[in-house]
C-alpha cells in the first residue's frame, strides 16, 4: 500500500471517530435533557398539595382505605425509590390511569395528540409558505413599506395574547361573517361517518372520499390553523429577514453581481440557500412552540387535542394525566430542539467534524 | 471643571473627557439621543409610563369599583356608554374601573418576575463563565435543559401543583425565564474574563466573589436588562394565558387574562365584555416591545439594524 493512501485511511479512520465521538456526545445530552424532565416533573407531583391518594378515594373515607391505596399507589416508599419507579414507568410510556377518564393516561394522549399534530403541522406550512418570502423580500427591499408591514406583523405577532385573537376571530368570521365552522373539530353529523385511521381527519375523510366531511372538517381547521400560522409567520419571517440581511452582505454576493448574475437568481438561489441553514432551526423551533401554544387555542376553540386534555385535567387535580402530557410537550419540545440542533450540524459544512 | 464657553452639550459630548464622571455620562447622553431619535422607541416609553400612572392613581382614575358588583338588575352587560366607557360586566361591574386596577397586577407581576429571574439568572451565568471546568458544565447542562423545556406547559404544571394564585404564576413564570439570562451573562463574562484589567484585579488579591461581584456583573447588567424588557411582553401574555385559564389571579380580582375567560361566555352578543382587556393587555406587551427593540438599538448599536 502506498504511503497517501494510508494516510488518507487513517484520516478517514479519525474523521469517523469524531462523529463517532459527536454522536455519543449528543445522545448524552438527549439522555441528560430527558432525565431533567422527569426530575421537574416528579418533583411538580410530589409537591401537590392535593393528596393524590385523596383525590381517588375522596377526603371523607375511612384511614384503613387511605392507607391501603397509598401503598398500592407505592406513596409510601422512599423518594428515591419512587423517582426510579417512575423513571421506568415513563420510559415505558405508563403514566398511571387518568381520574377523570379512567383510562391509561398514554391511551388517551394517543388519542387526542393527532387532533393537536394536525393543527400545529397546517399552522407551520401556513407561518413558513408565508413567512419565508416575506421576510427575503423584506430584507431585499429594506426600509421599504413592504419591510414596515413585515415589522407590524412582527410586533403584533409578539403582543396580542393568542387567546384573545383567537377568540376575536372567532366572533368575527364564524358569528358575524359565518365563513369558516365554529370551535370543535368535526359537526356531530359527519362524526361517525369517517372511520378514525391516522387520527387526521383531513387524510382520514380524504381516504375515504367523504368529501362533505371534508370540506366541514376544512372548515373547522382554518381558523385555528391560520391563527397559529400567523404567530408562526410573525417569528419565521423576522428570522428570515435577519438571516438574509447577514447573507446579503457577504462577498459572495458581490462576486455574483461583479459576475453579472440576475438579481433573482442572487437572491432566491444564492442568498437564500445559505440563508436556509439557519431557518430550518427556526422553523423547527416554531412547529415545537405551536405544539406548546395550542394549550390556549385549543381552550379557545374546544379542540380535543392535547392542549385541552392538559387544562381539562388541571381543572380536576387529575395530576397522572397533566404530568404525562407535560412530559410528552416536552418530549417532542425538546426532540425538536435537537433535532434542529442536528439538522444545523447536517446542513451547515462548516459545523462538521473535520 | 467646565469651562463657562462650553455648552452642556460640548462637555457631554467632548471626544476627550477629564473625568471618569464626565465619560460616563457622555456615554449616558450618546445613548439617551439615540433613543430619543427612534420614534417608535419613544411611544414605548410613553407607554410604559403611562401605565406606571395608572398604577399609582388607579384609586383617583377609576370612577367606579372595581370588585364589588353593580346592580344586577340594572347594571348588568351594558353596551359602552358615557357613563360606563367600556361597558359593564356580567357582575355589573365598570370594565374601564377594573382595567385601570388591573394594571397594578400586571405591574406586580413583570415586576416580581424581573426582580427573581434576572438576578438568578445573572449569578447562574456570572459564576458559569467564571469559574469554567465542571462548574461551568454542570451549571450549563441544567440551563439548557430548562432551555429546552415548553415554557407555557411547565408553567401550567407548576401552577397546578402550587394552587392556582397571582404569587404561584408569578413563580411558575420565573422559574421557566431565567435560563436565558444565565446564557448572556454567561456570554458576557467569557469575554471579559481574561481582559488585562480583571487580571490586574486579581493579582491584587481579589477573591473571586469579590471579581464577580464587583467587576464582572456590573459589565453584564446592560445586555440581561435589555433582554429583560423585550421578555417582559411574553411573561405578561404568559400571566394573562395563566389567568385565561383560571389559574393565575383569583375572581374577584382584575386581572386581564381572567377577565377575557369570564367575558368568554358573551363574546357573541356582548362583545366589547372579552374585547376591551385583550386592547389593554396588546398595547402594554406592544410598549414593552417597543421599549425593548429601542434599548438594544441605544445600548448595543452593533445589533441595531437586525
Amino acid at each position: 500500500m502506498a504511503p497517501g493512501t494510508a494516510r488518507a485511511g487513517g484520516r478517514r479512520r479519525a474523521r469517523l471517530q469524531a462523529t463517532a465521538m459527536a454522536i455519543v456526545r449528543f445522545l448524552v445530552v438527549v439522555a441528560l435533557t430527558y432525565l431533567g424532565l422527569l426530575a421537574v416533573t416528579f418533583f411538580i407531583g410530589r409537591v401537590i398539595p392535593v393528596d393524590p391518594v385523596l383525590a381517588i378515594v375522596g377526603d371523607r373515607a375511612p384511614t384503613h382505605v387511605v392507607e391501603r391505596v397509598r401503598e398500592e399507589l407505592g406513596l409510601n416508599l422512599p423518594l428515591y425509590q419512587q423517582f426510579l419507579i417512575y423513571i421506568g414507568k415513563a420510559l415505558s410510556g405508563d403514566f398511571g390511569t387518568s381520574v377523570l377518564t379512567s383510562n391509561p393516561v398514554m391511551a388517551d394522549i394517543r388519542r387526542v395528540f393527532p387532533a393537536t399534530l394536525e393543527l400545529a403541522t397546517l399552522g407551520t406550512l401556513i407561518g413558513t409558505v408565508l413567512g419565508v418570502p416575506l421576510g427575503v423580500l423584506a430584507a431585499v427591499r429594506r426600509g421599504s413599506f413592504l419591510d414596515q408591514i413585515v415589522r407590524v406583523i412582527g410586533l403584533v405577532g409578539y403582543s396580542v395574547p393568542i387567546f384573545w385573537l383567537g377568540l376575536m376571530a372567532l366572533l368575527v368570521f364564524y358569528a358575524r361573517l359565518g365563513w369558516v365552522e365554529g370551535p370543535g373539530r368535526i359537526d356531530v353529523v359527519y362524526e361517525y361517518t369517517v372511520t378514525p385511521v391516522t387520527g387526521i381527519l383531513l387524510i382520514d375523510t380524504a381516504m375515504q372520499g367523504e368529501w362533505e366531511a371534508f370540506r366541514n372538517v376544512f372548515g373547522h381547521l382554518i381558523l385555528p390553523a391560520s391563527l397559529l400560522g400567523y404567530f408562526s409567520m410573525a417569528y419565521i419571517s423576522r428570522m428570515t429577514r435577519s438571516f438574509m440581511l447577514t447573507e446579503l452582505g457577504q462577498e459572495y454576493v458581490v462576486a455574483a453581481r461583479a459576475k453579472g448574475l440576475s438579481e433573482g437568481k442572487i437572491i432566491w438561489r444564492h442568498a437564500l440557500r445559505n440563508a436556509l441553514v439557519p431557518l430550518v432551526t427556526v422553523i423547527a423551533l416554531s412547529y415545537a412552540t405551536l405544539l406548546e401554544g395550542s394549550v390556549l387555542t385549543e381552550t379557545v376553540f374546544s379542540w380535543p387535542g392535547l392542549g385541552l386534555y392538559i387544562t381539562d385535567s388541571l381543572q380536576n387535580a387529575d395530576m397522572n394525566a397533566v404530568l404525562g402530557g407535560t412530559i410528552v410537550v416536552g418530549s417532542v419540545f425538546i426532540g425538536l430542539n435537537l433535532l434542529s440542533d442536528l439538522l444545523y450540524r447536517v446542513l451547515d459544512p462548516r459545523t462538521r467534524a473535520r | 471643571m467646565k469651562n463657562d464657553a462650553q455648552t452642556w452639550r460640548e462637555w457631554l459630548t467632548s471626544e476627550r473627557p477629564a473625568s471618569r464622571r464626565q465619560a460616563r455620562l457622555g456615554r449616558a447622553y450618546a445613548a439617551w439621543s439615540r433613543f430619543v431619535d427612534n420614534r417608535l422607541a419613544m411611544a414605548g416609553l410613553f407607554i410604559i409610563l403611562a401605565l406606571l400612572l395608572v398604577a399609582i392613581f388607579a384609586d383617583v382614575i377609576a370612577p367606579y369599583s372595581a370588585v364589588t358588583d353593580g346592580d344586577l338588575r340594572t347594571a348588568r352587560l351594558l353596551p359602552p356608554s358615557a357613563e360606563h366607557w367600556f361597558g359593564t360586566d356580567d357582575q355589573g361591574r365598570d370594565i374601564f374601573a377594573r382595567l385601570v386596577h388591573g394594571s397594578r397586577i400586571t405591574l406586580f407581576v413583570v415586576v416580581l418576575v424581573a426582580v427573581i429571574a434576572a438576578p438568578v439568572g445573572l449569578l447562574i451565568g456570572t459564576v458559569s463563565g467564571y469559574a469554567g471546568g465542571w462548574i461551568d458544565a454542570v451549571l450549563m447542562r441544567i440551563t439548557d435543559i430548562f432551555l429546552a423545556f415548553p415554557r407555557l406547559v411547565l408553567a401550567l404544571a407548576f401552577v397546578a401543583a402550587l394552587g392556582p394564585g397571582i404569587v404561584n404564576a408569578v413563580i411558575a413564570i420565573a422559574i421557566t425565564s431565567w435560563p436565558p439570562y444565565a446564557r448572556i451573562a454567561r456570554a458576557e463574562t467569557l469575554t471579559l474574563r481574561h481582559a488585562d484589567y480583571i487580571n490586574a484585579v486579581r493579582l491584587m488579591g481579589a477573591s473571586p466573589a469579590r471579581i464577580i461581584a464587583r467587576h464582572i456583573t456590573p459589565l453584564c447588567v446592560s445586555s440581561v436588562i435589555i433582554r429583560v424588557t423585550l421578555d417582559m411582553a411574553g411573561i405578561i401574555l404568559t400571566a394573562a394565558g395563566l389567568g385565561f385559564l383560571g389559574l393565575g389571579a383569583q375572581p374577584p380580582s382584575p386581572e386581564w387574562g381572567a377577565m377575557i375567560a369570564s367575558g368568554r361566555r358573551f363574546v357573541l352578543d356582548q362583545w366589547w365584555v372579552a374585547a376591551a382587556p385583550g386592547v389593554a393587555i396588546f398595547i402594554v406587551s406592544l410598549g414593552f416591545n417597543l421599549l425593548g427593540d429601542g434599548l438594544r438599538d441605544a445600548l448595543d448599536p452593533k445589533a441595531a439594524g437586525q
